[in-house]
């Protein structure tokens, strides 16, 4: 820890990370929710329909954000799994708690706006495909690590018990991201490579990599907010939560 | 790092790349019941059930769509673009993004006489997201 700077080493206290981090969720959610107003808008109406799918095409500007972020908050949640049985930080099953949740609904938006999609181009909402039963399993270990909480009443045990399934479950992570390429799937290769071309036309992507940096900003937001809340709950006997369970501070 | 932590994190790491070992090995050996579709060689060449409800996949053979003058019938052609085909027959409405030599799926059974009746007929699209202006563009560069 010494090698991070003081205002990072605060943010590993429960306390200093609850007062210091209030002030980033509200610009968080600001900019996360201005930013995909703007990508959605230009995404609807100022962009021509594609050439094949016409309009149906659109939702990919909704769907490919939440698609990759329901992954990366995954592996976030693995990494911070690593984090706790290593280095033992209380803030790392803080992270888990919070972002489980926002997790699980990334995955069940990226499986909807998915069947809305398939509806109209491939001619059905769901098939049993490599990449559709994969991602379907992220929602069932994003259930799994909500719901495991809940069923171990120790905590020590259960965050344990968190990490190692975090952990074990993060295998699914490459499987649903090369199961285009290994697999034959109805569902189409992928558009975007990060050290790669991008077979998305230029004037969609304006729209499109908008709404994956809101979407990057408002789920970071919504997950320190909910840190915040874990936090509280945590820590409600100690002196310095008191004014803030009696409404005496904001 | 602290000796025990070293040790913690080498068993966490062995957890992960154990793991992800032993999935990658068992869905490589299970990769015939993963793969969504049969391809056009492997039902030209006889290694799917014949009368039997399969998935089989590929391009629309351009110019092989014909309709039926009445009634919804139609009948098209499957293939790899390099060397099997094979044919189908379909009786229903299909997908708006079913187009010649773009990619579709079908459902359906082989008959012994290698005709594939299909139940249901899904359109694959590709990753290539294009503006209809480009289309001229891109049929003039195509030879």
């Amino acid at each position: 820890m010494k090698f991070l700077p003081l205002w990072m080493q605060r943010l590993a206290s429960p306390q200093y990370f609850f007062l210091d981090i209030k002030v980033w969720i509200v610009w968080l959610y600001v900019l996360g929710v201005v930013g995909l107003l703007v990508g959605s808008i230009w995404g609807l109406a100022f962009v021509p329909p594609e050439r094949l799918q016409g309009n149906s095409f659109r939702i990919m500007f909704v769907h490919v954000p939440v698609a990759i972020f329901a992954q990366i908050v995954y592996i976030s949640i693995a990494v911070a799994g690593v984090v706790h049985l290593v280095w033992k930080l209380k803030m790392a099953d803080v992270y888990m708690a919070a972002a489980a949740p926002v997790g699980f609904w990334l995955t069940a938006l990226a499986l909807g706006s998915g069947m809305i999609w398939g509806m109209p181009t491939w001619g059905t909402p769901w098939e049993w495909d490599a990449r559709i039963v994969t991602t379907f399993i992220l929602l069932i270990l994003y259930l799994g690590l909500i719901v495991l909480r809940q069923v171990i009443p120790n905590p020590a045990r259960a965050t344990t018990a968190l990490s190692i399934l975090a952990i074990v479950g993060a295998i699914n992570i490459p499987i649903i991201k090369y199961s285009v390429v290994w697999f034959e799937t109805l569902h189409q290769p992928a558009s975007i490579e990060l050290f790669g071309d991008i077979s998305i036309d230029k004037i969609y992507r304006i729209p499109l990599f908008t709404n994956i940096a809101s979407v990057f900003i408002l789920t970071a937001g919504i997950i320190l907010a909910n840190m915040r809340y874990v936090t509280i709950l945590r820590n409600a006997s100690k002196n310095w939560v008191q004014p803030w369970i009696q409404g005496r501070n904001r | 790092m602290k000796p025990h932590r070293r040790r913690r994190l080498s068993i966490v790491l062995f957890l992960f790349i154990g793991g992800l070992t032993t999935v990658l090995i068992t869905i490589f050996a299970l990769a015939n019941y993963i793969n969504h579709f049969y391809l056009p060689d492997q039902v030209v060449s006889g290694d799917v059930p014949i009368e039997r409800t399969i998935r089989a996949g590929g391009f629309v053979k351009t110019g092989s769509v014909v309709r039926d003058s009445t009634g919804l019938g139609v009948t098209f052609d499957i293939t790899d673009r390099v060397s099997s085909t094979f044919s189908v027959r379909f009786e229903g409405i299909l997908p708006s993004l079913f187009r010649e030599d773009k990619g579709t799926v079908v459902v359906g059974r082989l008959n012994a006489d290698g005709v594939f009746d299909a139940t249901r007929v899904l359109a694959k699209h590709d990753e290539n997201y294009e503006p209809p202006e480009l289309k001229g563009m891109v049929e003039q560069v195509d030879p």
